[in-house]
C-alpha cells in the first residue's frame, strides 16, 4: 500500500501530535524496532513515535486514520510470531512510556496499569499484599501487559489459572478512527457484546489498548514440585491423563522428551535423569494441607504409569532446581545449532503418543533435528526444530517442516498456536485451519473496529486471495509470487 | 452434514433470503428474561446429542438443543462439572440456551463466567453459513475470539449448534458456612476472604445471612472452617440451588426484578425492595419498584450496570444503554454477522 502523503508531510503533521523528541525517523533510531520476539523476520519502520498519553495515541490514531497511514503498535516487542513487525510504510507506535501502575485496590484485588508496565511487575507491586497477578508467560520479565492483553498469554500454570482473558476486568483501547473506548467494566460482566474476550488475543489488529485492570489472586502460601522420568513418551502421556481424570488440577503440568531433557541438562546442570525419554514436573500449590494430599495422589498416579525415577522437591529452592532446566529449555536447544526455530500448536492430549511419533518420523524426512517440550496439562506442545540459517535453503525446509508439524495439529483436532499467536509467523497456517467463510467473518470482525484496515496490516488473519494462492501452491512458506498483494 | 443441521441451515438462509426475523428457541427456559417476538420461530431444541467427550481431556462439545441437565449428568456421571454452574429456570434448559444467555451461577466469582469456559463454537450467521470457532482445546489464540463472543451475545450474532466448553473435577468436599452480619460488614468480610487463600466457591448474602461456601480437598475445607468459624449451614446444597435458579424468596416477589453488576467493594446502593447479593459483592439482586433510571444510576455510580430480570418486557429488556462509540461497535458486529438483522431482534441493547 502506498501512503497517500509523503513522509516529509507525515512527520510535520505526527510533530502536532507528540513533542518531536517523541518521533524518530532516523534508520539508526529506528534500528532497535526492526523485530520482535521473531528475530528471522525484519524490517525497518517508517517511523517510529513513542507517545506517553492516551490523548496523544488518540491523536496519532485519528491522523493515521485520516491520511491513510498503517499502525502496528508495540509493547515490548518479545512477541514469537512477529505480531509487532514493523509495516514498510506504517507508523510503528511503541507504548513503552506507558509505564504507570495507576491503581492497587486491595479489597477489590484489582490494579489498572498502564500497557507498557512488565508483566512480572504487577506480581512484584502487589506482593506485600500477598496478592500477585497469575499469569506467568515465560517472559514475564520483560512482557508487556498490553502486549499480554493483545496476545492472550497464557503461561505454565494457565491449566488452573487461566489465560490472560480469564484474569482481567477492562481494557481501555483507542480505535484506529481515535475513538476512546472502554471495554469490560468494574464489574463482572457488561453492556453489550463481551469485547473486553474480543480484543483479548486480537493481536493488535482491533484497537491499541491504552490501560487494563487486571486481577488479583491471593499467592498460593505453599508450591511443591514432583520430578517424574519415564522411559517411553508415551506412558509419561498416559500419566498426564490420568491425573487430570482423577480429578487434579496441577498448578503446572509440563512434559520435556529426551532430547529436549538432554539439552537441558547439559545446559543448566538440573540434575535431571539422563536416560528419560519422556520427563514430568507436577506442580501442586495452595493451602500446606492441600499440597501434600495432592502430592501424594500424583505420586501414586505417577507409579502405577510406570515412571522409572521420581524425585520431590524439598524445599523452594529445589523445586526452583526442577524448574530451571524446563524454564531453560529453549536457550538450551538453542546451544545444539546455530538457530532453532519453535512451534506452538496445541493438540487434544490423546494425541501426543501419535503427534510426537509423526514429528521424529518427519525429522528424519526433512534431515532436521527436532527437540519437543509439552505444557503437558493444557495440549500445547513446542516442538523446536534446529537448523542452520546460514546453510542455503535449510530456513525454507524448516519452515515446510514447522508448517506440516501445525497442519497435523489442526488434523487431530488442535490448532496452530497455542499461545504465541499467529502474526506474519502463521498467517499461511489459517487457511488450513480456518474456513474461506470463517475467515470471512475474521475480515467482518476486523472492519467492524478498523474499517480501512489500518491497524497491523498483514498480521493475524490471512486475505482470501492468500488462502486460494497457498492452496495452488500447497502451502510454501514466504514465497509468494505477489508479495504485494493487500492483505492484513 | 446431519439431516437436522441441515434443515435449521436451510431455514436461516431462507430466512436471511426473504429477511423475515427468527425467534431463536432452546428449552424456552429463560423467556420470562429475554425472547425476540420475531414473525418465525428457529426451533434448536430436537438438535441434540453430546458430540466429544474424553473426561481426561477436560473438554465436552455438545450441541446445542441438549438439554442442560443430561450435560450435567454424563459429567458428574466422571466426577466432573461445569465450572460455572449454570442457571437452568426450567428443567428444558439447553446448553445452547445457557451459553447465548451468558448467565452464570454462584460459582462465577471464583471459578469463572461461562464466558471463560467456552472454547469453541460451530455457528450459523444472519446467512445461514455454518462456521467454526475455536476449537476443543484449552489453549488456542488462533483468530479472533469469536467464540467467546457467542456467551451473552443472546442469538444476535448467530445461532450457536455446538459448543465445546472447558469442564472441571468435582470438589472433593464442601461445606457452607453462616454468619448474622449487617450489609455493608458482610461486603467488606467477602471481599476480604476473596484476598486469602482460601478455598471459597459461593457467598450470599440474604436477610442479614452471610454464606460462604468452602469447595476443594478435604483437608483445605477443614483448615478453612477452622480458620472461619461461623456455623455450618444445614442442607447447604438446597440454600445454592435455589439461588442459582431463583426459588429463594427474594426472587419471587412480583416487583421488577433487577440484576445490577457492580463492583464488588460497592457499598450498600441504599435501594429499597428485597434483596441478595452474590459473587462476593459483585452481582446484588432487587425486587424494587425503583424508576428504572434510578435503578441504573446505582449501579452505574458503583462501576457497573443494571438490567431488569423478571416482570419486565423479554421483547424488549431493559439495558444500560451503550456509550455511542462502543454502541457503534456493537452495531457494526451485529452488521458483519447478521446483515439483516434476522437473529433475535431486538433483545441485544436494542438492536
Amino acid at each position: 500500500m502506498n501512503a497517500p502523503i509523503t513522509r516529509a508531510e507525515l512527520l510535520t503533521q505526527l510533530a502536532r501530535c507528540v513533542p518531536v523528541e517523541a518521533i524518530l525517523s532516523e534508520t539508526e533510531d529506528m534500528r532497535p524496532f526492526e523485530t520482535d520476539g521473531l528475530t528471522a523476520y525484519r524490517q525497518t519502520p517508517y517511523v517510529v513515535v513513542l507517545p506517553s498519553t492516551e490523548a496523544q495515541v488518540q491523536a496519532i490514531l485519528a491522523l493515521c486514520n485520516s491520511v491513510g497511514v498503517p499502525v502496528v503498535a508495540r509493547g515490548s516487542g518479545t512477541g514469537l510470531s512477529g505480531g509487532a513487525l514493523p509495516h514498510a510504510e506504517g507508523v510503528l507506535l511503541s507504548l513503552s512510556k506507558f509505564m504507570r501502575i495507576l491503581d492497587i485496590d486491595p479489597l477489590a484485588r484489582t490494579a489498572r496499569v498502564q500497557p507498557g508496565v512488565r508483566n512480572l511487575a504487577i506480581s512484584e507491586a502487589v506482593a506485600p499484599l500477598g496478592l500477585y497477578y497469575a499469569p506467568d508467560p515465560s517472559s514475564q520479565i520483560a512482557c508487556s501487559i498490553g502486549g499480554n492483553v493483545a496476545e492472550n498469554s497464557g503461561g505454565v500454570h494457565c491449566l488452573k489459572y487461566g489465560l490472560t482473558v480469564h484474569n482481567i476486568l477492562k481494557v481501555r483501547a483507542v480505535t484506529m478512527a481515535g475513538e476512546l473506548v472502554e471495554l469490560g467494566s468494574d464489574a463482572l460482566d457488561s453492556v453489550g457484546y463481551d469485547l473486553m474476550a474480543l480484543i483479548t488475543g486480537s493481536e493488535g489488529l482491533l484497537a491499541v489498548i491504552t490501560e487494563v485492570t487486571v486481577k488479583l489472586l491471593p499467592k498460593p502460601q505453599k508450591a511443591q514440585a514432583i520430578l517424574a522420568a519415564f522411559d517411553d513418551v508415551e506412558k509419561a502421556g498416559d500419566a498426564v491423563a490420568r491425573i487430570i481424570a482423577a480429578g487434579i488440577i496441577p498448578a503446572g503440568l509440563e512434559m520435556m522428551d529426551g532430547p529436549a531433557t538432554r539439552a537441558a541438562e547439559a545446559f543448566v546442570h538440573a540434575d535431571y535423569p539422563l536416560d528419560a525419554e519422556a520427563l514430568l514436573i507436577c506442580e501442586s500449590d495452595g493451602t500446606p494441607e492441600e499440597v501434600t494430599d495432592e502430592i501424594a495422589r500424583m505420586k501414586t498416579i505417577l507409579e502405577d504409569s510406570g515412571a522409572i525415577e521420581i524425585r520431590y522437591s524439598y524445599d523452594e529452592a529445589q523445586r526452583l532446581k526442577f524448574w530451571a532446566g524446563r524454564k531453560a529449555a529453549f536457550p538450551a536447544v538453542g546451544r545444539l545449532a546455530p538457530d532453532y526455530y519453535c512451534i506452538d500448536g496445541t493438540i487434544p492430549r490423546r494425541s501426543l503418543g501419535m503427534v510426537l511419533k509423526r514429528i521424529y518420523e518427519m525429522s528424519h524426512e526433512f534431515g532436521l533435528e527436532v527437540c519437543n517440550v509439552f505444557h503437558a496439562g493444557d495440549g500445547n506442545l513446542h516442538p523446536l526444530i534446529l537448523f542452520d540459517a546460514s546453510k542455503p535453503g535449510e530456513f525454507e525446509r524448516t519452515e515446510e517442516y514447522a508448517g506440516k508439524i501445525l497442519e497435523l495439529c489442526v488434523e487431530v483436532g488442535g490448532t496452530i498456536t497455542g499461545e504465541h499467536g499467529v502474526g506474519v509467523e502463521k498467517i499461511n497456517q489459517m487457511c488450513v485451519q480456518f474456513s474461506v467463510e470463517a475467515l470471512q467473518m475474521f475480515h467482518g470482525v476486523k472492519a467492524a473496529f478498523d474499517p480501512l484496515g489500518l491497524l497491523n496490516p498483514g498480521k493475524g488473519v490471512p486475505s482470501l486471495h492468500r488462502c486460494a494462492e497457498l492452496g495452488r501452491m500447497h502451502v510454501h512458506h514466504n514465497q509468494l509470487p505477489h508479495p504485494d498483494l493487500p492483505r492484513f | 452434514m446431519n439431516i437436522l443441521l441441515q434443515s435449521l441451515m436451510d431455514q436461516v438462509r431462507s430466512a436471511h433470503d426473504a429477511a423475515i426475523p427468527l425467534t431463536i428457541q432452546g428449552g424456552g427456559s429463560k423467556g420470562f428474561w429475554v425472547k425476540a417476538e420475531a414473525p418465525q420461530t428457529l426451533n434448536i431444541k430436537p438438535y441434540t446429542g453430546v458430540v466429544d467427550y474424553e473426561p481426561s481431556e477436560l473438554v465436552i462439545t455438545v450441541r446445542a438443543g441438549t438439554p442442560l441437565s443430561e450435560v450435567e449428568n454424563l459429567l458428574a456421571a466422571n466426577n466432573q462439572m461445569l465450572g460455572f454452574e449454570p442457571p437452568h429456570y426450567a428443567p428444558t434448559a439447553t446448553l445452547g440456551g445457557a451459553v447465548a444467555s451468558g448467565l452464570s451461577g454462584p460459582r462465577r466469582a471464583n471459578a469463572g463466567s461461562v464466558r471463560d469456559f467456552v472454547l469453541g463454537a460451530r455457528i450459523m450467521d444472519g446467512q445461514g453459513r455454518d462456521l467454526s470457532f475455536g476449537g476443543r482445546v484449552i489453549k488456542n489464540v488462533a483468530g479472533f475470539d469469536v467464540s467467546r463472543l457467542m456467551a451473552g451475545a443472546l442469538g444476535t450474532l448467530g445461532v450457536l449448534t455446538e459448543v465445546s466448553l472447558k469442564v472441571i473435577p468435582r470438589p472433593q468436599f464442601e461445606t457452607t458456612l453462616e454468619w448474622a452480619l449487617p450489609e455493608a460488614a458482610a461486603i467488606i468480610r467477602m471481599n476480604e476472604w476473596g484476598g486469602q487463600p482460601l478455598p471459597v466457591s459461593a457467598t450470599s448474602f440474604y436477610n442479614g445471612q452471610l454464606r460462604v461456601r468452602l469447595s476443594g480437598a478435604e483437608v483445605s475445607v477443614r483448615s478453612a472452617m477452622r480458620q472461619l468459624g461461623g456455623e455450618v449451614v444445614n442442607e447447604a446444597d438446597a440454600w445454592w440451588l435455589s439461588v442459582r435458579e431463583q426459588s429463594a424468596p427474594c426472587f419471587t416477589s412480583a416487583r421488577p426484578l433487577w440484576r445490577l453488576s457492580v463492583r464488588s467493594t460497592a457499598t450498600p446502593l441504599g435501594l429499597s425492595g428485597a434483596s441478595l447479593i452474590e459473587w462476593g459483592g459483585a452481582l446484588r439482586w432487587i425486587a424494587s419498584d425503583h424508576a428504572p433510571a434510578q435503578i441504573q444510576k446505582a449501579a452505574q455510580d458503583m462501576g457497573g450496570h443494571a438490567l431488569q430480570f423478571r416482570n419486565g418486557h423479554p421483547a424488549r429488556p431493559h439495558f444500560a444503554p451503550l456509550n455511542p462509540v462502543l454502541a457503534q461497535l456493537n452495531q457494526r458486529l451485529k452488521q458483519s454477522f447478521d446483515p439483516k438483522g434476522i437473529l433475535n431482534p431486538g433483545l441485544m441493547a436494542g438492536f
